[in-house]
């Protein structure tokens, strides 16, 4: 809906009436915000937990929802059919709020009518044409991907460089709306229109019936209706509703479009934007948020701004096109005040309007450089250095043991952590040197480890999953060598700059004109407030020259200000720490807003215009939240309201009005370009513009919609080394008969490397282990506490084994289904207290097209009694099950699913290219 | 001389203590308990309890298994099945003695579904505290808040209290000598360092549910009265309280719980007594058996005279 971050904050799921737990398991992982939770449940809230497995957040739910991993859109697809065809929606709300009323292009057609593939898709290259998912009327301007499209060729790494381009662009899509030609719509507000969004969103979901879900997720009707009758009823004026994911959701082939599903639900019931209403996107840990508002992601410049792709976007002009359109509605229409206030506060003076503001300094994109990509690219011998700062890639990343093959490639590796994780070791202990795959003494990786501050040991904000900055101070000094990142980076930087000096490359130009000047204490260490002012930005001339902005909107593209985050700014307003506030809660309003400071703007619930009906009323006393005061003019109520705080709810911009003055007063969805939340995504989306269900990449079930299996435009790397257990229709699928899913526990951290080292957690979850029903270790004869060996084409490893009731086994398609479950705690090492096999050694590497997120939550295997063979007994017996499952490089990495009796090759596909190795599992 | 057993207004006072604060404790509500575990590291870190055990237990996600001398927080699971199917044809009793799991008898139709209880159970600072009457040293002694704390300096390691507890609690140290403690018998002090501070203790400290609450034993009696009765109206009629009573065997405790189930199904004793509770009735025995044996050998002696 057009920003990337969690739509409210945990303490209002304190107002919710139904809470609705998916791809989350709150208890476990997010233990402290659960409280929130537990607060809801004593006021009457309806807690419903749906999970393949029964956790600790099902233990106090009041209704935990087993279902098969993996079909979580033919579950929320069940329920949108439910709302729509019992007219369960909120009427006011969808026709004032959503696209719903807007009129679609009468050539676009939907997945039913063209085997399981949208209109557009260009079976050759896996990509669509977008152009026939918009809106009636604006047929005028290419599409994106139109523009993508010309560039195609076919490079070296197996993969064209059109869906290379197209994905690279991927990520920036997820982080704001997309932008539409103009924002001239025509909208039906009857919802007949048979090309209405709300017409077709009801044909879309016609299929998803009480008895699909069945089918497809192992739920019975009676516990279906249940889930669907309990969030319509607690939804409406007087009722909210809140959904709460995590990577449950995200891992995925499917990922974004699961996190869609729930979108439309929650437009549909109207809860979007109203206390105990939104979607939680729950962030894995401390500052995840903060690493995608400051990216950490190669496609990404901070707020949200795009990375500009070379060839695309080699002058500024140009690159502000693709972000935003002159045309448009909306803040994204301003975006070249952020822009321009970004490259001046990266290299201030050398930024002028002459030179575009230095934007030829920006590094510009040349195709995927993903973290799998890289990896693939690592065993190529095209990546030379690698730096690994806080995670550990060895044991946290999916296909464990391509990373770890990757790394060894690697002229020189840098690891950054609080301890010897298995990613700094595995050229000595890592399963690879068990097994004869690789020798110590062939590795010529340098490898440096550099022992990292822990978060006591500096100063800093952690942004956390509400989109809110909270200072840390620095509690005691790092001991011995440990530094900070920021002083690493900050210290890496001056010595490159001091070998540059006095270069004349133009080449050098970027890192000798950044601006790096920060205050520095006694140890050297930059002042990390002086990074966050710089990060807040200034005004740079006139009578405010060196002051603080207080808000974006301050922002000018004239170079009169800099700013190096703009949805950060406001954090150092009046320049004060804002994110340093401590007020407590019991002295404040129950929203808090003086704790911290939440982006943007200090807003705590995004969109919170639509807490009040079109004319700025509040929908119901009980739900009142930010409202209309008449007498004053101005928005107000118990959060900052997010919208113009002055635009009266009756104005109406003249035709043609663009930007923010664009807005109208009753378009709550202020960062879309059209200023209504999308329904059905006309842009912005690689692999749909409505979710619909594709089986994972690795399913034993065939995808009982269409032929198409498993997403079309997922990224496949056909590789020897990155082989996929087959699923249907191929053959074969039932050598690995079982689906598992991973997942954390609470008494560890990811992949283990602050947890693992801590005698005090290891105690608590001291050995891998695989969680599997009674009826399970009955039909392979597994023992509880035993050993079990878990087979994929990949590798096998072994686990102690939990026979547990938690575990149910499911019917799906009448017969009895069963799923495994992993947590991915464990690594082999010698340095940990306590260690085990890696779970994520166990996946390949499938990606979501949109964001290039890992598969990670699902695949199929084999699991049997015992322990696995070691050293390279180990290699044998994972090839005898490639050679069972007659497994190739084209097994399960083909986008489109072949016709019945058609072979694989004939259906054209990206993965059609050569393979770089042949394999040698092929007889 | 303190009073051994039966309701006690005011054990700090009972001990010699002068206008003791309030009698502290903890309440623990196991029916908002998601098994984090928190309490079980907060405890270790701030008290210096060392690791005891890399071991996987496999008693579903416990691994801790019982409290002891490194153990003062201990989280419970445990997994109850769903309702079973009812049998085809009704069982014919045969008349022989059965054993029913702990749990097994409460009523079924109170429970459709799965069940995943969780639990942190703790020392349960006794009114009457049998580690403390059999401790020979004075190592154990009341606080004025009128909790049960160990001196680990004057403790000799003897071990009266270990079998003294009847809940299994107190227990002496096993490791290395030169570890810490090691010998010596070790349980939780309710952070007594940390209530001298007016702090909360480590636990509940931690705790993110309010599972765990800490105050004053009155305030939390009433309150977890409330809580019973709200939880009761909610159809869980198996729901009950566990050591708030002052007339059970150790005249109530002053850590006491919210069930959702009987005691034993958590691994709590169903009626736990103070063992001295008898010592005073022992005493006026044996005194009465010396006595008379002292009359009969007098009679004796006096008798051969004659």
């Amino acid at each position: 809906m057009g920003r990337g971050g969690a739509t409210s904050f945990l303490q209002d799921l304190q107002n919710s009436d139904c809470i609705v737990i998916q791809g989350s398991n709150m208890a476990e992982c997010h233990p402290v915000g659960f409280q929130w939770v537990m607060e809801a449940k004593a006021r009457g809230a309806r807690v419903i937990h749906i999970d393949p497995r029964f956790t600790r957040t099902s233990a106090v739910a009041d209704q935990h929802v087993p279902l098969r991993a993996g079909s979580d859109i033919a579950f929320l697809g069940g329920i949108v059919n439910y709302i729509l065809s019992n007219d369960k929606y909120f009427r006011e709300y969808v026709v004032a709020y959503t696209n719903a009323p807007t009129i679609l292009r009468e050539d676009f057609v939907d997945v039913d009518d063209l085997d399981g593939v949208f209109s557009g898709y260009d079976p050759e290259t896996g990509v669509y044409d977008t152009s026939t998912w918009s809106y009636a009327g604006q047929e005028d301007t290419p599409s994106a991907g139109e523009r993508d499209r010309d560039a195609g060729a076919i490079s070296s790494s197996g993969e064209s460089e059109t869906s290379q381009g197209e994905r690279a662009g991927g990520h920036e899509l997820g982080g704001h709306g997309a932008k539409l030609p103009h924002a001239r719509v025509q909208r039906d507000e009857t919802l007949q229109h048979p090309q209405s969004v709300f017409q077709v969103l009801k044909r879309h979901y016609a299929r998803y019936t009480p008895e699909m879900v069945e089918q497809v997720c192992g739920v019975s009707p009676e516990d279906f209706l249940k889930v669907c009758e309990a969030v319509t009823a607690n939804s409406g004026r007087q009722r909210t509703t809140a959904w709460v994911y995590s990577v449950g959701w995200t891992h995925h082939s499917v990922g974004a479009q699961y996190i869609r599903g729930a979108a439309i639900i929650q437009l549909l019931l109207g809860n979007m934007g109203r206390p105990g209403g939104g979607i939680l996107a729950l962030r894995g840990h401390a500052s995840i948020q903060g690493s995608t508002d400051i990216p950490t992601l190669f496609n990404l410049l901070p707020g949200y701004l795009p990375m500009p792709k070379v060839g695309e976007h080699d002058d500024l002009p140009s690159y502000l096109d693709t972000v935003r359109s002159e045309q448009q509605k909306g803040f994204w229409a301003e975006a070249e005040s952020y822009t321009v206030s970004l490259l001046k506060a990266y290299w201030g003076d050398a930024a002028t309007p002459e030179n575009d503001f230095a934007f030829h300094y920006l590094p510009k994109l040349t195709g995927d450089h993903g973290t799998y990509q890289t990896v693939m690219d690592m065993m190529e011998d095209k990546v030379e250095g690698y730096f690994v700062l806080g995670q550990n890639p060895a044991v946290g990343s999916a296909h464990g043991k391509l990373q770890r093959l990757g790394m060894s490639h690697l002229k020189w590796l840098v690891v950054r952590d609080l301890n010897m994780i298995e990613t700094a070791t595995f050229w000595k202990d890592g399963p690879e040197i068990a097994t004869g795959e690789l020798r110590t003494e062939d590795i010529d990786t340098e490898v440096f480890f550099f022992p990292a501050a822990s978060h006591v040991e500096k100063d800093g904000t952690f942004t956390q999953t509400q989109r809110m900055l909270q200072w840390h101070h620095k509690a005691v000094e790092p001991p011995g060598d440990c530094q900070s990142e920021l002083q690493f980076f900050f210290t890496l930087g001056r010595k490159i700059r001091e070998r540059l000096a006095g270069s004349t490359l133009e080449r050098d130009r970027p890192i000798l004109d950044l601006t790096w000047d920060y205050c520095v204490d006694e140890h050297g260490a930059p002042s990390a407030a002086d990074v966050l002012r710089e990060i807040n930005g200034f005004h740079l001339t006139g009578d405010k020259a060196g002051q603080p902005l207080s808000s974006y909107t301050e922002m000018k593209s004239d170079g009169s200000t800099s700013g190096g985050c703009w949805i950060y700014t406001g954090v150092y307003a009046d320049g004060v720490n804002q994110s340093a506030r401590r007020k407590p809660g019991r002295e404040q309003s129950w929203v808090a807003p003086e704790w911290g400071w939440a982006w943007p703007a200090n807003r705590r619930t995004l969109y919170n215009r639509a807490a009040a009906d079109p004319d700025g009323k509040p929908w119901s006393e009980r739900k009142a939240y930010v409202w209309w005061d008449a007498d004053k003019a101005l928005w107000t109520g118990h959060d900052v309201p997010d919208f113009i705080a002055d635009r009266d709810p009756s104005y109406r911009p003249a035709e043609g009005t663009t930007g923010v003055a664009g807005i109208a007063g009753d378009d709550p969805f202020i960062m879309q370009s059209d200023g209504k939340a999308w329904l059905f995504a006309p842009e912005g989306l690689l692999d749909g513009p409505l979710p619909a269900h594709y089986e994972p990449a690795e399913s034993p079930v065939r995808n009982p919609f269409y032929r198409q299996q498993a997403n079309p435009t997922r990224q496949v790397f056909p590789r020897s080394d990155n082989l996929q257990n087959p699923s249907p229709p191929e053959p074969n699928a039932e050598v690995f008969p079982y689906l598992f899913t991973t997942y954390r526990l609470t008494e560890h951290h990811t992949a283990g490397g602050m947890s693992r080292w801590l005698p005090y957690l290891s105690e608590l979850q001291p050995e891998f282990f695989c969680e599997v029903s009674p009826q399970l270790a009955r039909e392979r004869g597994l023992e509880d506490r035993g050993w079990a060996t878990i087979v994929t084409a990949r590798t096998a490893i072994e686990a102690r084994v939990m026979v547990t009731e938690r575990v149910t086994p499911l019917t799906i398609n009448g017969k009895p289904f069963h799923q495994i479950g992993l947590p991915y705690h464990w690594g082999v090492g010698s340095s940990a207290l306590v260690s085990g096999d890696s779970a994520n050694d166990l996946f390949g590497v499938t990606l979501d097209p949109n964001v290039h997120i890992q598969e990670s939550k699902v695949a199929s295997c084999d699991i049997r009694p015992g322990r696995r063979p070691t050293g390279p007994a180990l290699l044998a017996y994972v090839e005898e099950y490639r050679r069972r499952a007659a497994i190739t490089v084209r097994t399960g990495n083909t986008q489109r699913t072949p016709l019945p009796g058609q072979p694989p090759d004939e259906t054209g596909s990206r993965s059609t290219a050569t393979p770089l190795t042949e394999p040698t599992e092929e007889r | 001389m303190p009073s051994l057993s039966g309701p006690l207004e005011d054990p700090a006072a009972d001990a010699g203590w002068e206008s003791p604060p309030p009698r502290k404790g903890f309440f623990t509500d196991t029916s908002v308990c998601i098994g984090c575990k928190a309490c079980e590291v907060a405890c270790k870190e701030w008290n210096g309890v060392p690791e005891d055990g890399l071991n996987m237990l496999g008693s579903s996600y416990d691994n801790t298994g019982a409290l002891g001398a490194s153990t003062w927080r201990h989280v419970a699971f445990i997994e109850q099945p769903r309702k079973a199917a009812p049998p085809a044809s009704a069982p014919v009793a045969l008349g022989m003695p059965t054993f029913q799991r702990p749990g097994a008898a409460m009523d079924p139709d109170s429970r459709t579904d799965f069940r995943w209880l969780m639990s942190s159970d703790v020392c349960k600072h006794c009114t009457h505290a049998a580690c403390l009457d059999v401790c020979p040293t004075g190592s154990l002694f009341r606080t004025e808040f009128g909790t049960v704390v160990v001196q680990d300096d004057i403790c000799n390691g003897c071990g009266y209290c270990v079998p003294a507890c009847p809940y299994g609690v107190i227990d002496r140290r096993i490791g290395e000598q030169g570890q810490k403690n090691v010998g010596i018998a070790q349980k939780c002090t309710l952070c007594y360092d940390r209530l001298g501070a007016g702090m909360t203790p480590a636990c509940a400290q931690a705790c993110p549910t309010e599972s765990i609450q800490f105050g004053d034993l009155d305030e939390l009696r009433e309150r977890a009265a409330i809580r019973l009765a709200s939880l009761q109206s909610q159809g869980l009629t198996e729901a009950r309280l566990y050591g708030e009573n002052p007339d059970d065997g150790v005249g109530g405790a002053g850590a006491m719980f919210l069930l959702l189930d009987e005691p034993e199904v958590y691994g709590l004793p169903p009626d736990p007594v103070v063992v001295t509770k008898d010592l005073p009735q022992l005493w006026k025995t044996a005194a009465l058996a010396a006595g008379g044996l002292l009359a009969g050998a007098v009679a004796a002696f006096l008798g051969g005279r004659t």
